[in-house]
């Protein structure tokens, strides 16, 4: 019962359960403080516990794999009451590739605490792309902290990508900080919808720490009714010939409010950081092109929302 | 089909269109010429209903209705539309989902109209394009949406020489579901109109056939220093 409510709530949060149950494809399915599944394939090898909480999870790609197809981590509270605290480790070990796709679901929450803290690791000559993909149920009776701490070492190339823009957000704190090494690369992209008293903060740094690291934060939040948005973006060129970059977009309707804090600093004459935010209404052009084709306003509004948001 | 009276438009307090009258038929591409400044994008504006550019005085007459207060969207409901000088970029939004909006011809077939490889185009992301290429995805747009009346605002700028020669050809195609209203400052383009209108400085001051209008245009107005409109249209008033 558990495992097919939760497979539920895997579809309802965009995902397909038949990639969780595929054979040759590396698996972990998490409700509440329950591992109800697991899968490992070659290359990669996966510790999990219990807890009373939540679970610990280690996650290691092998030194020189190349993982083909995603690795699928589902994590889920099914109850309408409930705390999950997962803490995880990612190492991705030098050489290695993988795809990981998180999902994270709370269909029915309206008193849940999801708290994820974790640890990414990239050794040298790795890649790793890492999409969360997460749905809160209709409610907002939840409170999302993800806090992840990652090492993106010589050569390595990390890609992030959080998503919760269907259904309510609830309460989210976002925490993400990347060590950037030597000629590494890093993109985090961050896409949130927030609706009726939702509150959402996000704080994401990259600290260029390694000679010729690139990174980018990208960050897409869109919010209404009475929802609030914070979002700190910080990118440090402390290294030479560091680039950085910080582009952020927040897009406001009824009361909501929303704010950003972009903090850019450069420790060498040869790193060069860039930042640019836009905040604000819905742009006039694009809302009275989608109106000359005929939409409505409020449907030329979500159009350029879901566009922003895809 | 459109006939606008003595329509006045001011914004900050200054006055940019000073009484215009204009009248479009049915099935014709009637171009709207001038320099830089006198007011015509503003004109096209007001006649989409965009918001800040409605008319303090006078009438937009549709098809015997008064559209002078309806909004955008009622206006593109009843078949008009705008291409814009400088198209949106619309984040995350593939040239295929922009095309399919309202659609009544084939997308496909409205991109190989404007030289745009469906292959190539379909997928990708407004953002990406160049703004030569979003020129012309606004162009399959109106060819997509079939609509009565057709306000394409200066089409012509962002595409090279050798391209114009497509955009002509288009205008003529378009012409066969679709009555153009061009607004454009390129003599050539206005020379496969059926009528041209010159506007300066916010006042019609020449109405005819192409060739009456763009030779008044190059002998009058292009030797006119923009101060002066206002004086050449007295001593030239049609």
């Amino acid at each position: 019962m558990r495992f097919e409510g939760i497979l539920k709530a895997y579809e309802l949060s965009g995902g397909k359960p038949e990639d969780l149950r595929s054979k040759g494809t590396a698996s972990l399915i998490v409700e509440g403080n329950k591992i109800l599944d697991s899968n490992v394939v070659e290359g990669i090898i996966v510790e999990k516990e219990e807890t009373e909480t939540g679970v610990k999870v280690r996650i290691i790609v092998k030194k020189g794999q190349t993982i083909k197809k995603p690795i699928h981590l589902c994590f889920g509270v099914l109850p309408e009451e409930g705390l999950q605290e997962i803490i995880s480790e990612i190492t991705i070990e030098e050489n290695a590739s993988a795809d990981i796709k998180a999902c994270c679901t709370f269909p029915n929450a309206r008193k849940v605490k999801h708290v994820m803290n974790a640890k990414f690791i990239l050794e040298r000559n790795s890649s790793l792309s890492y999409q969360e993909t997460h749905f809160h149920g209709p409610y907002g009776g939840i409170e999302v902290i993800p806090k992840v701490r990652m090492i993106v070492n010589e050569n390595s190339i990390l890609k992030t990508n959080f998503s919760l823009i269907t259904g309510r957000v609830g309460k989210l704190d976002i925490d993400y900080g990347v060590d950037a090494k030597k000629n590494s690369i890093t993109e985090i992209l961050t896409k949130v919808y927030g609706k009726d008293n939702d509150e959402i903060k996000i704080k994401e740094g990259i600290r260029l720490n390694g000679e010729n690291a690139r990174g980018v934060i990208k960050s897409r939040i869109a919010v209404k009714d009475n929802a609030t948005s914070e979002v700190t973006n910080i990118t440090e060129g402390n290294a030479p010939y560091t680039r950085g970059h910080v582009d952020c977009i927040e897009i406001i309707r009824d009361n909501a409010k929303t704010r950003a804090i972009p903090i850019v600093s450069v420790k060498n004459e040869t790193a060069k950081v860039t930042h640019e935010a836009a905040i604000g209404t819905i742009d006039k052009k694009e809302l009275e092109t989608l109106m000359a084709h005929g939409l409505e306003r409020d449907n030329a509004v979500n159009i350029i929302i879901e566009g922003i948001l895809r | 089909m459109l006939t606008v009276k003595d329509l006045v438009l001011e914004r900050e307090g200054r006055r940019i269109l000073h009484g215009v009258n204009l009248a479009v038929n049915e099935g014709e591409i009637h171009a709207i010429i001038g320099p830089n400044g006198s007011g015509k994008s503003t004109l096209a504006y007001a006649l989409m209903g965009c918001r800040g550019y409605e008319p303090t005085e006078g009438n937009i007459i549709f098809n015997d209705t008064d559209i002078t207060k309806l909004s955008i969207t009622e206006r593109a409901k009843i078949g008009i539309t705008l291409a814009w000088q400088e198209p949106a970029r619309f984040e995350g939004l593939t040239v295929n989902n922009y095309l399919s909006l309202g659609k009544k011809n084939g997308v496909k077939e409205a991109l190989e109209m404007v030289n745009l490889n469906p292959e190539r185009y379909l997928n990708r992301s407004i953002e990406t394009l160049s703004g030569g290429e979003r020129k012309r995805v606004e162009l399959a747009s109106i060819v997509t949406l079939k609509p009565k009346l057709a306000i394409l605002d200066e089409p012509d700028s962002g595409i090279d020489f050798v391209s114009l020669n497509d955009l002509l050809e288009l205008m003529i195609e378009l012409k066969k579901d679709t009555t153009v209203l061009l607004i454009t400052h390129r003599e050539e383009v206005a020379a496969i109109s059926d009528r041209v209108t010159l506007l300066c400085d916010g006042y019609v001051v020449k109405d005819g056939t192409p060739s009456e209008v763009t030779k008044y245009f190059r002998d009058v107005c292009k030797v006119c220093p923009s101060e002066k409109y206002s004086e050449v249209r007295m001593e030239h008033e049609v």
